[in-house]
């Protein structure tokens, strides 16, 4: 075996690589399209930084909301190899059942309800917490309930059934959802379970009182940004850990390189891909609830278009991996709010996916994606 | 490695590297038009690999492949198959759910001898060159014994059967060489013989140069007339059958240090 | 009453397959003049079928409208069909070569009614003129060998750009000749006459195909080298810009006609029960003469193993670009027609939702099934459209939502219980392959054509 090392150890030889021909007409092309594109942001910048700063911060915003639907889309992808259509639905549940427990049985006033003798600042915190816990279960709950019914007995079968399946659960739930005795077609106003503070950068940071204007040119930002920010890095940094760390993790890891490998090692497949979509879900659901706060209206079909940006996310950041699936929210958020403050507001779904396209186009499996081999 | 007109393959400083790891380094071959040469070593050794640069599906990192005096580095597989190399594959790679007659018959696309158009319309162009290729792809089966087995999906034939289907494909891209790897592999001892003869009678039938792979010694030393062995990316030793049986680094290489001066 | 009517199109419906199978069958029939007199008599048949005979109708105004989506279906699946159930490539972006093909071939007949030319015109030179562009800058490329795709995308691109403004040019050079016969809604002119707007029908119909297909190569020729899932994604993008473009069609695009997300109103609808047909026949018959050649049997290899594709001297990329464009162009073709039937054009019609119907229909008549997705289509037209609709009909408001309750399901039952779709790879009749037969023992003789052969 030392012969192995010792001979074939050797640097590659230097080639000298033969340009392919034209190949300038390609890069120029799209050299062009991104100077174009750095030259218009960057004008823009220096034309009027706050405005910009105040599109990059509602970027900020929805980017960190995809980054924790991304989540459940890469890992999902990861281990079973499905696109989960219906996670952005998921990410609707979790909105709608907090906008019930607030609503209907106001869930968030528990601590004051029970305990009068604490700080309303504190109690607002646990309340809060509590809806939201109550959200990230029942999504839970309902992935694995959606995994057992319609994936996992497809599982031997081709993959195309398995994502119809997931096309009909996501109808399923978006139409269900809609009739009247469930959450009805229409928008419904959302009842935060905690009230929007907003402050304004200009010299210094300033509080906004209730019906009182930012001055103008001052960049306004809410505790919800603050929020959903720190709710999205720690849930990066909490699957970071559960992934590299635990020992689910590991046997998440395994799963997704090689099941029959994993089954023999003792794993039981099965369950770790239920957790995966549990903990997917769970995500999901934490984004929905955070995402209803911050937009304040909700409907059945909310989850589509932020389910579908996610999941463009997770794939320009890499399929089925963690980081690159928060990577590629983020610059997805700011192609959108970008494009909705320089270009027009019906321009920025077509605006995200050429993004896509052309990313897949330079690196053709995503920005932290595995280059795809296959052996002859 | 004198280039002669009758050379019909000749590869030079062949050198693969996937990563740092060299699969393949200097490798030289010549094949003269007419030879039946086997290219054998251990496992491992990379003798998949320069099939595959050979056949275009691996770019090298150095060196050159020239066919008929024309450099092959660079081109598409499609292309390569075009000039005339053909090959089969170690683990078995037919059209699985198409039937035998059909998995022949793709082979017949790139000199089918009709356009889309004429195919759509099914003028007698179509009729007629349809007709020649579906008789020529029937006698390609025949030969193989498989002419009753046509209209069978590929996957449902036994793995002997399969292994000669695909030989009877890549004969259907009217090859000047062709490339063999482990023709003989998963074969019971009578297949084998029927194998061997098989190669012998599409060798001079078909007047083509052969390069094959092969595990079974007594294949490899019954049908080549020349030998070339591989090791860790390198060729160890060429020469004849018997020359070859008596090298001290191939039995090296097949059986370890030492085992030379035991044998 | 309900349940009558209901049994009664169930009882129609199926006749027309048949009769549509029927069809086919005698165009396959090897003598000449069978083949003429069953196709004149078909035609016949269903064109007494549909008369009103002083108030009875055999196919009512609801069944016809039926068949002509189904139709228009037929021709999308079977278009995606050839691209994911032949070719293997998983493509989300039928849909919007759908609403291509339907918007521009809508825009040149709204405009041809309304005394402007220059939708037929410019469609019609762009087309054509692109077409020979991109063939030729294609060969040019050809000769160069080996230029990356970005950079052969790019030059396409421009190239089609320049014809497209070519042809706008020339367009508005020729218009104004055209207009004073063209007339006005109010007064048709002479080129306003049934049988010229059958004409101008006809052609808006084979340009947007042509226009879809030429489209789809543009797209097609970088994306379709990413690998399989990424690719669908990529098609998926596809369809949601192009659905953009639809909404802000007044907007970013210059159609103020098209009306932007409230929808085009006015389309005239010329597709009739001939027309309908005729286009999905014609799709039929060239996808399986397609399908059953040379092409066909490339095409299908790159699906079943891409690397053994490849050493059989298969030229991988073009087989994908081939069965592509071959599908978006019968796409395009589907969307025309539908235009032509419904009359109004809605973006909401090409949106996201609904760009899962044509990969539902195909994987539920089984991929690489033609005889599959021709019944499928048809099926599903009539459950979703016919069946749940009547059914539903009582339960007011909530009705269209309680039809997308019951599909779904349907679609999770039918999944689980048989996943390979409802014929797999079979097909029938006109549609399979010719069985040939085994000769005998003829080696001996023959072996001189063999060695001449090879």
């Amino acid at each position: 075996m030392q012969q192995l090392t010792g001979s074939q150890q050797v640097m590659p030889p230097v080639m000298k690589k033969k340009r392919p021909p034209l190949a300038w007409v390609g890069q120029g092309f799209f050299l062009i399209l991104a100077v174009g594109v750095a030259v218009i942001l960057i004008s823009n910048l220096i034309r009027q930084p706050n405005l910009f700063a105040q599109f990059f911060i509602s970027g900020l915003q929805l980017g960190f909301v995809y980054a924790m639907i991304a989540l459940g889309y890469t890992m999902v992808y990861g281990i079973v190899k499905l696109i989960n259509f219906a996670h952005g639905d998921v990410f609707m549940v979790g909105a709608f059942t907090s906008y019930f427990a607030v609503a209907r049985f106001g869930l968030h006033q528990w601590p004051l309800a029970a305990f009068p003798a604490i700080p309303p600042g504190l109690g607002v915190v646990i309340g809060s917490i509590t809806v939201i816990m109550l959200s990230m279960v029942i999504c839970a709950l309902l992935a694995v309930t959606i995994e057992r019914v319609a994936y996992k007995p497809l599982r031997d079968a081709p993959r195309i059934t398995a994502l119809i399946t997931a096309i009909g659960v996501s109808f399923f739930l978006e139409y269900f959802g809609a009739l009247n005795f469930v959450y009805s077609p229409r928008f419904i106003p959302y009842d935060r379970p905690f009230e929007v503070v907003a402050w304004y950068i200009k010299d210094g940071i300033h509080l906004i009182r209730p019906g009182e204007a930012p001055p103008d040119g001052a960049i306004t930002f809410s505790n919800i940004l603050v929020i959903i920010m720190i709710a999205s890095i720690l849930v990066q940094l909490f699957l970071q850990f559960l992934v590299r760390r635990t020992k689910i993790g590991i046997a998440m890891r395994a799963s997704s390189y090689d099941k029959p490998a994993a089954r023999l090692m003792g794993i039981n497949v099965d369950s770790v891909i239920s957790f995966t979509f549990a903990i997917g879900a769970a995500f999901a659901g934490l984004g929905g609830v955070l995402y209803a706060i911050a937009y304040s209206s909700i409907w059945t079909q909310l989850g589509i278009l932020p389910g579908l940006k996610a999941f463009v996310a997770a794939v320009l950041g890499g399929i089925g991996s963690i980081p690159g699936a928060f990577v590629g929210a983020l610059i997805m958020g700011q192609a959108e709010a970008m494009t909705m403050g320089y270009i027009s507001t019906p321009m920025r779904d077509a605006v995200a996916f050429s993004i896509l396209i052309i990313v897949l186009l330079i690196r053709p499996t995503g920005i932290f994606g595995e280059p795809e081999k296959e052996k002859v | 490695m004198t280039t002669t007109p009758s050379t019909l393959l000749n590869v030079r400083d062949l050198t693969k590297f996937f990563g740092g790891l060299g699969a393949v380094r200097n490798f030289d071959l010549s094949l003269q038009k007419g030879d039946l040469s086997g290219l054998i070593g251990p496992n491992g050794a990379g003798k998949t690999t320069v099939f595959n640069m050979i056949t275009g599906i691996y770019v090298p990192t150095a060196g050159d492949i020239t066919f008929n005096d024309t450099s092959v580095v660079g081109l598409e597989p499609f292309e390569i198959t075009r000039l005339g190399i053909a090959r089969t594959f170690q683990n078995i790679r037919l059209f699985s759910n198409l039937t035998v007659l059909d998995n022949v018959r793709i082979a017949y696309h790139p000199h089918a001898g009709y356009s889309l158009p004429d195919g759509i319309f099914r003028n007698a162009k179509f009729d007629s060159k349809e007709r020649e290729l579906t008789e020529q792809a029937q006698d390609f089966l025949a030969i193989f014994g498989l002419e009753n087995l046509q209209n069978e999906v590929a996957k449902n034939l036994p793995y002997g059967q399969q292994r000669r289907v695909e030989i009877a494909r890549a004969l259907a891209c009217a090859p000047r060489l062709l490339l063999l790897d482990e023709p003989a592999a998963g074969m019971n001892p009578k297949e084998i013989l029927e194998l061997m003869d098989l190669i012998h009678f599409i060798h001079d039938r078909f007047d083509l140069t052969i390069l094959l792979i092969e595990h079974q010694m007594r294949v490899v030393m019954g049908i080549c007339r020349y030998i070339t062995v591989m090791d860790f990316g390198q060729v160890i030793a060429r020469g004849r059958p018997k020359e070859i049986q008596e090298n001290e680094r191939v039995i090296e290489a097949y059986l370890g240090k030492g085992a030379g001066h035991a044998a | 009453m309900e349940l009558g009517f209901l049994l009664g199109s169930i009882v129609k419906i199926v006749a027309i397959l048949g009769y549509l199978y029927g069809l086919l069958w005698v165009l396959a029939h090897p003598n000449r003049w069978v083949k003429y007199i069953g196709v004149v008599v078909a035609f016949g048949v269903v064109q007494l079928a549909l008369t009103n005979f002083g108030g009875f109708q055999i196919l009512t105004n609801f069944d016809s409208g039926l068949l002509f989506q189904a139709c228009a279906m037929t021709m999308v699946a079977l278009g995606l069909n050839l691209i994911y159930g032949f070719n293997g490539q998983f493509s989300l972006g039928q849909w919007g070569f759908y609403g291509i093909g339907a918007y521009t071939a809508a825009d040149i007949t709204w405009r041809w009614i309304n005394g402007d030319a220059r939708g037929l015109l410019v469609v019609g030179i762009g087309t054509i003129l692109g077409g020979v562009v991109l063939i030729y800058i294609g060969r040019w490329l050809n000769r160069l060998r080996g230029v990356p795709v970005l950079s052969s995308f790019t030059l396409y691109l421009i190239g089609a750009i320049l014809a497209g403004t070519v042809a706008v040019i020339i367009a508005n050079a020729i218009n104004p000749l055209l207009v004073p016969l063209l007339g006005t809604s109010s007064d048709p002119g002479m080129l306003n006459s049934p049988v010229a707007i059958q004409v101008v029908f006809f052609l808006a119909i084979v340009f947007a195909g042509i226009f879809a297909a030429e489209v789809s190569f543009l797209f097609g020729l970088p994306v379709l080298t990413l690998g399989s899932d990424y690719f669908g994604i990529a098609t998926l993008g596809f369809t949601i810009v192009v659905n953009v473009l639809m909404i802000n069609s007044d907007t970013i695009l210059p159609f103020p006609e098209m009306k932007g997300g409230r929808g085009m109103v006015g389309i005239p609808k010329l597709t009739t029960w001939f027309w309908a047909f005729f286009f999905m026949v014609a799709v039929i018959i060239i996808m399986r003469n397609l399908i059953h050649s040379s092409t066909g049997r490339a095409i299908i290899s790159v699906r079943e193993d891409e690397v053994a594709a490849k050493a059989m001297g298969i030229d991988i990329a073009g087989s994908k670009l081939m069965a592509f464009v071959v599908g978006s162009f019968f796409a395009g073709i589907g969307g025309g027609v539908y235009a032509h039937f419904i009359g109004f054009l809605s973006p909401g019609t090409f949106g996201f939702l609904q760009s899962f119907n044509p990969l539902i229909i195909i994987v539920f008549g089984g991929l690489g099934s033609m005889t599959g997705t021709i019944a499928a289509s048809f099926g599903w037209i009539f459950f979703l459209e016919g069946l749940l609709r009547v059914l539903l009909s009582q339960m007011g408001t909530e009705a269209p939502t309680w039809r997308f309750v019951l599909y779904p399901i349907t679609l999770l039952l039918l999944m689980l219980i048989r996943p390979q779709g409802l014929l797999g790879n079979v097909e029938w009749g006109f549609l399979k392959t010719k069985m040939i037969t085994p000769r005998g023992q003829r080696l001996t003789e023959k072996s001189d054509a063999v060695a001449g052969g090879a």
